[in-house]
């Protein structure tokens, strides 16, 4: 397939503003907990407070004695009601050990905010009320807090399994050929770092409404999610719904960065309590509530090791990971360590390759994807030990990082783990990002300052990445033991005044998609994107769909949109063509008109063909009326974004205290259809992933207890903690979609993390300090300076 | 977060909050701001029967200079401090540690009766207070009193003020002495990890988030009166104290930046 540079009316590459943002800053959006239901019921999910005990008894009296209270059902309530588990559409092995996890907890909990009884009332306030009359027994079990201690299988959480080891994974092309590089390597290197659990935290909880239709027993599942089509699958299949009796609707969705990219036990709760009760049947997450019940993000240690030659060139790349799953699965899970499995090597050119996952249960919140989802753990790996390599070899961190990029001339490029790298030119992202810090000036002040004495030291980190996005090509998926394809699909309908709609499967829940489609519409068939409508989150109004996650709307869902467009354009060609008594092949589109070429005067505007298209009264002999056209985009491969971030730190040596003071990101994500849009994604990926380095913790304590369950204990910065940051691009455009686009949602949160920690480390080295967990808080930093002193200072 | 049930009333007269106090006793809260106490409800923390909601009372809000002293009614804003040219005149440290209190929309909120009945030693008007040796007026059944800042909190979220007493005013006295606050947290909008408060040149200063109430840092306070320099009155700013330990730092780490940021605190004031 041919690139193209620029496929443009002149529309796709401009920085418009979004088509979504003044319903959404006025208000007028409507999110979950903005529907009015009349008649709903409203429910209370009863949590269990311990991370790992046996149920004795659930006394639901007091419960049922507050007024508006309608039903309280526990898990032996309910069983009957489910067809099957929860799913998990990723079965990483085929041994791999996956536990039942029912919406309500059946005998025993396993992680603090398992669901262990529901209280329906006829309104949020009297469920409350209501939870608290419900009085519950346990029989307190050891929780299983660490990975470590889970691998120690000293306490087994799922007896039936028989261990807490779910699923060994490895990807080692060459055995023999890694042990024979570390043995001959002049430096290997061995680091190992934890990536701490992380909470989500978008801005909206989430929310559940199950209203059954008055007629025909359809149901309608009203979700904040980001797969409503998934969902309709899978809740159809968990409740036994048959599935076209199913619409599912996702509302305005307040952000999801993964964590609305599941099948919740709410969502089935609902459902099957809308069948039971035949009325409407709601819940709406509360903040506190989220932080145990909604999915967790990381939580992962990591080994990586590095052989590398007497110059520092890279002869292999070894990582190991234990992963920590939490108490259950949800959807995707088991999958989230082989989302970065191919990745540990970046974006260098390493012949060997050696990546084994093992994962584990533990009595937590169950983990799954979360903005990245396993590209900024590798990507972490590899730019953190590069760092450390540079230091043996004696070279500076930039100049580690350009001996072993990939060489431009070698792409396509062979991955080690198997993949085809599809485009890129690294070296000029990192000249870009060194000069916009003043790489230079700055080594020169940080030296300064040191020789100087000075208590506020400065550190400069970079990361270089590469990550795969575009989920993704069937074929792959299916040897990834998937559960779904990785297609998308579009529909691209000419109205007969020539106004425009377009269907889209790729939900969004705040990237802008109803803006950046109508832009790629427009811009083909020269039309004001105005006039272009985008329809999506409904799948009566979009039947087929695979959502959105992953960095993967543009590159396959706006692939689509492209492919759809031009299957119009070709049928309104033969309309025009008969109209202008001309050859179809003679004509072409250009400002909204149909002309032929190289004949000045014989045209005819896309609106009289549409109008045409609609009375069809006088089409090409065969020709159906109207235009409209479905494609379904199945990728032939992934795409390979990269980039280069660079941070600068300020460290004050008696408080601990860490500032960024500068940063810089080039990133290339090929052609840019909104710059507007990219820019936004790119400032909020890398400040949710300098959340991680600095901010950002699940904190747990020895019983499994959450101590960072609210805004004021999860710090997730705000913009009073950002700064301005210097932001360019470099255009390497993918060569696997006609558009030549790859994909930005995830970018900033991949490169920003490392960057930042090296620049920590980087501004500590002189003190003694070799290594920093995350978050980089005060005190940590304030201790890690104190112990390379050797006491206090 | 769901409260539970609570009734509301709203007072338009501080004799009316007074008599809705009378009738509820224990059960009834005064609600002023709201920023500690409804959060506090929503995780049912608190429950109180009884909300007695004083926002209607006008007489309690404002900011006056008398001759030496500063009054100023207890529901005057975190925001109406912050913007006070007659306070940023006579007493900037309290204007300034008001601007720095949480984020925009708390300090629009949120008062300075209400964070000083309130007593959480973390927060920063407490402390501004207590290092400036303000006074503070509590109404009751029995008529009304005043309360030296030093004698007002008593413990952690305890304060000197009766079941059937209100907060209504505060005075502190004009101080236009080298001042600062040296607040210490994490992101903006957070409450202080440690902070330091120095008043009036020296003469007072104060901690936050050190132990169970806000303190003077009464050892610093003598070293400087003794002729001690910022250096070494500062090594002593963690004596006597007894910090928490919490998700963002142990007590030995509270102790040590209380040592940091009151000699930071004394040079930014102005002191060798």
């Amino acid at each position: 397939m041919t690139v193209t540079d620029n496929p443009t009316g002149g529309i796709i590459g401009q920085a418009r503003l979004r088509k979504e943002d003044p319903a959404l800053l006025t208000g007028e959006a409507k999110f979950m907990d903005d529907l009015v239901l009349p008649g709903a019921l409203w429910v209370n999910c009863v949590r269990s407070p311990h991370a790992h005990a046996t149920i004795d008894n659930i006394d639901t009296t007091a419960a049922l004695a507050v007024e508006g209270v309608t039903a309280v059902y526990t898990g032996a309530d309910l069983a009957e009601d489910w067809a099957g588990p929860l799913p998990c559409a990723w079965p990483v092995t085929d041994d791999m050990k996956s536990p039942d996890y029912w919406p309500v907890a059946q005998g025993k909990v396993c992680h603090v905010g398992d669901i262990v009884a529901v209280v329906v009332a006829d309104s949020r306030y009297v469920a409350a009320d209501g939870a608290e009359g419900v009085v519950v027994d346990y029989s307190l079990l050891p929780a299983v807090i660490s990975i470590e201690d889970a691998e120690s299988d000293q306490v087994v959480i799922h007896e039936g399994l028989g261990t807490n080891v779910s699923y060994e994974w490895p990807l080692i092309p060459d055995p023999e050929g890694v042990e024979a590089a570390f043995a001959n390597a002049t430096h290997h290197v061995t680091e190992t770092y934890v990536h701490q659990r992380l909470i989500p935290a978008p801005m909206e909880p989430r929310g559940v409404a199950a209203v059954p239709a008055p007629h025909n027993g359809d149901m309608i599942l009203y979700s904040s999610t980001q797969i409503p089509h998934i969902l309709k699958v899978m809740a159809a299949l968990t409740v036994g719904i048959p599935e076209h009796k199913m619409r599912v609707i996702a509302p305005a969705v307040g952000g999801g960065f993964g964590c609305k990219l599941g099948v919740y036990p709410e969502e089935i709760l609902c459902l099957a309590l809308a069948v039971r009760h035949g009325v409407p049947v709601r819940w709406t997450e509360g903040r506190t509530e989220a932080a145990t019940a909604t999915i967790q993000g990381r939580a992962q240690r990591q080994t990586i090791e590095l052989a590398a030659d007497e110059n520092g060139k890279l002869l292999a790349v070894r990582a190991t990971l234990l992963a920590d799953m939490g108490a259950y699965f949800q959807l995707i899970t088991p999958g989230v360590p082989l989302l970065g499995a191919f990745l540990f090597h970046g974006l260098y050119d390493v012949p060997l390759y050696s990546f084994t996952c093992k994962s584990v249960f533990t009595n937590l919140t169950p983990t799954d994807a979360y903005r990245g989802a396993g590209r900024p753990e590798a990507t972490y790996a590899i730019e953190r030990a590069m760092d450390v390599l540079a230091l043996a070899v004696g070279v500076e961190p930039d100049e580690i990082r350009s001996l072993n990029f990939i060489p431009t001339e070698k792409f396509p490029y062979d991955s080690p783990a198997g993949l085809v790298f599809d485009s890129g030119d690294y070296q000029p992202a990192l000249d870009r990002a060194k000069e916009l810090i003043n790489w230079e000036e700055r080594r020169a002040e940080q030296a300064e300052r040191q020789a100087a004495g000075s208590k506020m030291h400065l550190g400069l980190g970079i990361s270089t990445y590469v990550e795969m996005c575009g989920l993704a090509p069937s074929r792959v998926l299916a040897s990834l033991n998937y559960g779904a394809g990785g297609w998308e699909s579009a529909t691209v309908r000419i109205l007969p005044t020539c106004k425009i709609q377009v269907v889209t499967g790729a939900t969004p829940h705040g990237q802008g998609h109803e803006t950046a489609w109508s832009m790629i519409v427009a811009d083909r068939l020269g039309v004001d994107p105005d006039d272009v409508e985008v329809l999506h989150s409904d799948t009566a109004i979009s039947p087929l769909g695979l959502d959105t996650y992953g960095s993967r709307s543009l590159s396959v869902g706006g692939t689509a949109i492209w492919m759809a467009t031009e299957r119009v354009v070709e049928k309104a060609s033969l309309i025009a063509a008969h109209m202008l008594e001309a050859n179809a092949d003679d004509l072409e589109l250009t400002n909204g008109v149909f002309n032929v070429k190289g004949t000045p005067g014989a045209e005819v505007p896309l609106a009289e063909v549409a109008f045409a298209a609609f009375t069809a009264h006088d089409l090409p002999e065969g020709l159906e009326p109207n235009l409209q056209a479905e494609v379904t985009w199945d990728p032939p491969n992934f795409t390979f974004p990269f980039g280069a971030h660079i941070a600068l730190v300020e460290i004050d040596e008696e408080t601990g205290e860490v500032e960024i003071i500068d940063y810089a990101a080039v990133d290339d994500c090929g052609n840019q259809v909104n710059p507007m849009i990219v820019e936004g994604q790119v400032h909020g990926g890398i400040v949710q992933g300098i959340g991680q380095a600095l901010w950002e913790e699940a904190i747990y304590d020895e019983d499994g207890q959450c101590r960072s369950t609210n805004l004021g204990d999860y710090l997730v910065p705000s913009a009073a903690e950002t700064i301005d940051m210097k932001l360019d691009y470099t255009v390497t455009p993918s060569p696997t979609n006609p558009l030549g686009v790859k994909g930005i949602g995830e970018a900033g949160t991949i490169a920003s993390t490392p960057a930042v920690m090296n620049a920590v480390v980087d501004a500590l080295r002189h003190l003694g300090v070799t290594e920093m967990a995350m978050p980089a808080s005060p005190m940590r930093v304030r201790r890690s300076i104190e112990n390379a002193q050797g006491g206090a200072v | 977060m769901i409260p539970a049930p609570v009734g509301y009333i709203r007072v338009d007269s501080t004799e009316a909050a007074l008599a809705a106090l009378g009738e509820h006793g224990d059960e009834a809260k005064i609600l002023a701001g709201g920023q500690s106490l409804i959060p506090l409800m929503r995780f049912r923390l608190a429950a109180p029967s009884m909300l007695v909601d004083i926002a209607g009372i006008t007489e309690l809000s404002g900011i006056s200079v008398v001759g030496d002293t500063v009054s100023i009614g207890a529901m005057t804003t975190h925001s109406a401090l912050e913007h006070s040219g007659e306070l940023a005149e006579a007493c900037p440290l309290l204007a300034h540690v008001a601007s720095v209190v949480g984020d925009p929309a708390i300090r629009h909120r949120g008062t300075l009766g209400g964070s000083l009945a309130h007593a959480d030693p973390a927060s920063d008007l407490p402390a501004a207070v207590l290092a400036l040796g303000g006074t503070l007026v509590a109404s009751g059944s029995n008529g009304s009193r005043e309360i030296a800042a030093t004698e007002f909190f008593t413990g952690f979220l305890e304060s000197a003020l009766g079941a059937d007493e209100m907060l209504t005013g505060i005075k502190v006295p004009v101080s236009t002495g080298g001042w600062s606050y040296q607040k210490f947290n994490r992101r903006a909008q957070d409450w202080a990890i440690v902070g330091a408060m120095v008043a009036e040149g020296g003469a007072g200063v104060a901690l936050v988030n050190m132990g169970a109430t806000p303190l003077r840092a009464s050892a610093v306070e003598s070293a400087l009166a003794g002729g001690a320099s910022s250096v070494e009155a500062a090594a002593s700013a963690a004596e006597g104290t007894e910090p928490s330990s919490d998700n963002n730092g142990d007590a030995a780490y509270r102790k040590h930046l209380a040592q940091v940021l009151t000699g930071r605190a004394l040079r930014d004031a102005g002191m060798e």
